[in-house]
């Protein structure tokens, strides 16, 4: 009977060989079709055994940390709610997903597996703890955001133009990040809004910087002109004669502007619209899916113009309407460039990462996203603005002893003589040292301008970054 | 060194890995290294003491039994305590329980049967307990079902008790005795028909009973893996007795037709073949008792990966209830080897099949070195069970063949499968300790000299 002995063992092995070819299908060959199958929630379970490291503003204000949730798991909570969950995002991961800073630093959130945890969580595993993003925002500022909206729908963005860092970014109306059901619009970052005005600092760097201009040349400030065929007015129809371009920043005289735009072309515009970061998703440390980038849409189709596109109306996107669309990030990285000497820094909201064990594993430092135009190109907006606020439209935003430069804007949005506007003011300070540069936009107000309604927040939270010795 | 002594060494490792593997666990659910030189190593010395005791019961009643098959058993019982201790505590120590009582019935079996071939005097009083213990499950008042299939009858005070696992050494011996009989006879009286050996009608009377057996299982126990690994086991004995493929090829034919016939007409093995070819269809996910289980189970295997997530590592439980939802239904006893998978690995899951395959080809070598028939017949047929089992469920785990419930032998949770599988064991060392014996030695040295009695034997001519 030996020889029937043999084959059965034989067939015996050859059972046990497709056993271990079919475990072979299961762990190696299918492994990743199978972990990206959308009924294996492994994934998302296995994320939830790890206990997230927690989200601090600039003063160790704990903005997100994590609780047990009972069963080895952990849930988020964010004690500050909606005072910062715009920026915060929220990590529920299965249920909601994650969102904004949540998001974007997922992986230092988790913990970045080092050599020895895996060993660990190899042979039995340590209970897995990532680490801590500090963040730069400062409660304070973001405080005075909320209060002086106060309940405007809206956004208030502060940056240090030296570093990029974002020390303050509010949008009303915001939500309560444990309740993400209750998700709004970030204003911040994904309005499309018309900059009016304040767009000037733009079309005023592109003459400058281009060397078509300069602080002295005159243009013609008569009202109307006409541009792209249809006539133009400046507001209450005033003409102004022949003034130069400081004093058209001044008085904000939209026919100079509108001429200056047209006269430098499309494509230099568009070169400089670029430089300062239209046209493209942010360079902030979030997630591009939740970020608009700035650039003018059709009002035919409805639809964004390509950069350059001869559809542009190109003189009136020189003063900040003809159907240009902004973030207030956008704005603040304006300022943030002139302020800084031309130097636009990339806007970053993490600070630094360190770990459980309270070593900095990384450092978000200041980064260069573009010079946008010489030095002292950048000193002459500088100058252009500080007038604006000591003797033209920007006056609300004076802080006592403390020069700021700034541009008001008051952009029309709905219909043609409705009267809805939507207030701006952007600007920085101290004006011959910048430290701090904001932008602040009130989305809708019926006849409401940007000296009276934007720059006094502005002007506010100016001077909390500044009394904090910023 | 001596066999007895191989097979002390032999359950040292199987220790250390049960010491290891609590160690691992207690580090991932406490996080504290404390636990792990104390608790873990205390079990490990429990555990060795346990085996130790079941060495000593061979070394003195079965000097020449193999000395690898007890190791084995030890090993993947370790892996088996571990692994349900890390998915249920509370199961574990009842598995431990199990064990010490196993080991006990391990301990009185190789003494009660050390002349284990007075089992063929008594081989239809077997054969027919055997059937009554298979249809136990299905009688009303005392039968569970589980998942459409009925495989236990609850005991007061016990749980529940799957007969099936004490029929399937029942039924082997049965046959193995049966067959040392009429073995010859089947071949001898054989008539060739169009090239295919016919054995004699009236001998094709039991084996129609098998497979009538096998049928029955499917139609009242609706359990097509407790069917398939029954049938196959007597077909092994069937074909190691006689040689003949062409019995096989009718035998496997006649349990092809009557699967195909009652998979299509019984909808509880209808639902498991429809999941098995279709896991991931949307339907049949959702559906009680759909793919949701073969799906995960392959979820699973996918996150073990090359070297598995780590000992305690698996992802068992839906996390947020203040009871335990399984993320793969059945844990601890039919999907445990998906989650072996992925705290250990293909790589594990390797070593657990290898270890499978060098326990069955133990049995088949004392087949060999057996000298009578019965004694080949019953070690194959052991073998074949065995690793039919592990075949029924690990293929079925990993998609190979239609997902049903049989335990895998010595880790799956459940006091009858850990029983019977050390029972086993024990008349697997009975039948190796007799083969390996050399001439003229007692049976025993330890426990004084038992009669010897000699059957007689009908040797195969040819």
């Amino acid at each position: 009977m030996g020889k029937p002995i043999f084959r059965l063992f034989a067939f015996v092995v050859l059972l046990f060989t497709l056993l271990v070819v079919w475990t072979t299908r299961w762990t190696v060959i299918q492994a990743k079709s199978l972990n990206d199958n959308p009924l294996n929630h492994r994934t998302l379970i296995a994320a939830e055994r790890v206990k997230l490291g927690r989200i601090l503003a600039d003063d160790g204000t704990v903005l997100a940390r994590s609780v047990p949730a009972g069963g080895g798991t952990w849930r988020r909570v964010y004690p500050t709610g909606p005072k910062f969950a715009q920026a915060v995002g929220f990590a529920f991961l299965s249920t909601y997903g994650y969102a904004g800073l949540e998001s974007q630093y997922r992986d230092q959130l988790r913990g970045a597996p080092t050599g020895l945890s895996s060993v660990f969580g190899s042979f039995g595993g340590s209970q897995a703890v990532g680490d801590d993003v500090y963040t730069t925002l400062d409660p304070k500022a973001q405080q005075v955001a909320i209060t002086d909206l106060a309940g405007r729908q809206g956004a208030v963005v502060a940056l240090d133009p030296r570093t990029g860092a974002v020390l303050a970014m509010y949008s009303n109306p915001s939500y309560d990040d444990n309740h993400p059901r209750t998700q709004t619009f970030d204003y911040a970052l994904q309005a499309q809004s018309p900059p009016g005005s304040t767009f000037k600092i733009v079309t005023a760097t592109a003459a400058l910087d281009s060397g078509r201009y300069t602080t002295k040349s005159t243009i013609n400030g008569n009202s109307p002109v006409t541009i792209s065929g249809v006539p133009l007015h400046n507001d209450l129809n005033q003409s102004f004669g022949n003034i130069d371009l400081a004093t058209a920043l001044t008085y904000s005289v939209n026919t100079v502007f509108a001429q200056v735009a047209v006269n430098l072309g499309i494509s230099t515009m568009t070169d400089y619209m670029k430089r300062f970061g239209f046209y493209a998703k942010p360079p902030l440390d979030y997630p591009a899916n939740e970020m608009s980038s700035s650039k003018p849409y059709s009002f035919r189709t409805g639809k964004p113009l390509p950069p350059g596109s001869p559809d542009e109306d190109i003189g009136r996107i020189g003063f900040g309407q003809g159907g240009l669309a902004v973030t207030p990030l956008q704005m603040a990285m304006v300022v943030a460039a002139v302020a800084n000497d031309g130097r636009l820094m990339k806007p970053h909201l993490a600070a630094k990462i360190v770990n459980p064990d309270g070593q900095t594993v990384q450092t978000v430092g200041p980064t260069l996203y573009n010079q946008v135009m010489s030095g002292t190109v950048a000193q002459e907006i500088n100058q252009m603005m500080r007038r604006v606020v000591e003797e033209g439209t920007g006056t609300p935003a004076q802080l006592g002893g403390i020069s700021v430069a700034g541009k008001t804007g008051t952009a029309s949005i709905g219909l043609p003589n409705s009267g809805l506007t939507e207030p701006w003011f952007v600007g920085f300070a101290p004006a011959n040292d910048p430290k701090v540069a904001v932008a602040v936009t009130v989305a809708r107000t019926q006849g409401g301008f940007g000296a009276t309604v934007a720059a006094p927040i502005a002007r506010d939270v100016i001077r909390e970054l500044l009394a904090e010795g910023r | 060194m001596s066999a007895r002594n191989r097979e002390l060494l032999g359950l040292i490792p199987a220790s250390l890995l049960l010491t290891a593997g609590f160690a691992g666990v207690f580090i991932q659910h406490s996080g504290a290294l404390s636990k792990l030189s104390n608790v873990s190593l205390t079990y490990g010395a429990i555990f060795l003491a346990l085996c130790v005791a079941g060495h000593l019961v061979i070394r003195l009643t079965l000097p020449h039994a193999d000395p690898y098959l007890f190791p084995l058993a030890a090993a993947l019982a370790s892996v088996g305590i571990v692994e349900v201790y890390r998915i249920d505590p509370t199961a574990a120590r009842r598995q431990a329980i199990w064990f010490v009582i196993g080991l006990v019935l391990f301990g009185a079996t190789i003494i009660a049967l050390r002349d284990y071939r007075k089992l063929e005097r008594y081989r239809y009083t077997i054969g027919a307990a055997s059937l009554v213990l298979l249809i136990l499950p299905r009688l009303p008042g005392i039968g569970e079902q589980v998942n459409g299939a009925y495989l236990g009858v609850h005991v007061p005070g016990l749980g529940v008790f799957q007969p099936a696992e004490f029929a399937k050494i029942g039924l082997v011996v049965f046959l193995a005795s049966y067959l040392r009989d009429t073995r010859q006879v089947l071949v001898m009286g054989a008539r060739r028909f169009l090239g295919v050996t016919i054995p004699p009608l009236k001998h094709f009377g039991p084996m129609l009973v098998i497979w009538g057996l096998a049928m029955m299982i499917m139609i009242l126990l609706h359990d097509v893996g407790s069917s398939l690994m029954f049938y196959g086991g007597l077909v092994a004995i069937l074909y190691v007795a006689t040689g003949r493929v062409s019995f096989v090829v009718i035998a496997l034919i006649a349990f092809a037709l009557g699967a195909w016939y009652l998979g299509t007409h019984i909808a509880h093995i209808h639902g498991r073949v429809e999941a098995w070819l279709h896991p991931f269809n949307p339907k049949l996910y959702g559906q009680v008792g759909g793919s949701f289980q073969i799906a995960n189970s392959m979820f699973a295997q996918a996150a073990g990966g090359l070297f598995g997530q780590g000992f305690g590592e698996a992802i068992v439980t839906i996390p947020g209830y203040s009871t335990p939802h399984y993320l793969i239904p059945a844990p601890d006893t039919d999907m445990i080897y998906a989650v072996i998978t992925e705290e250990l690995g293909l790589f594990g899951a390797c070593a657990l099949l290898i270890a499978y395959l060098l326990f069955v080809g133990r049995a088949f070598k004392a087949a060999l070195m057996a000298t009578d028939s019965f004694s080949t017949l019953l070690a194959v047929g052991l073998g074949s069970v065995f690793a039919l089992q592990v075949f029924v469920i690990v293929g079925g785990v990993t998609r190979v063949i239609p997902l049903t419930g049989v335990t895998l032998p010595f880790i799956s949770y459940g006091g009858s499968s850990i029983v019977a599988n050390l029972v086993l064991v024990a008349v697997l060392l009975l039948v190796s300790d007799r083969a390996r014996r050399p001439p003229g030695r007692p049976a025993s040295v330890g426990l004084g000299t038992a009669p010897e009695r000699e059957f007689p034997e009908v040797r195969a001519r040819g």
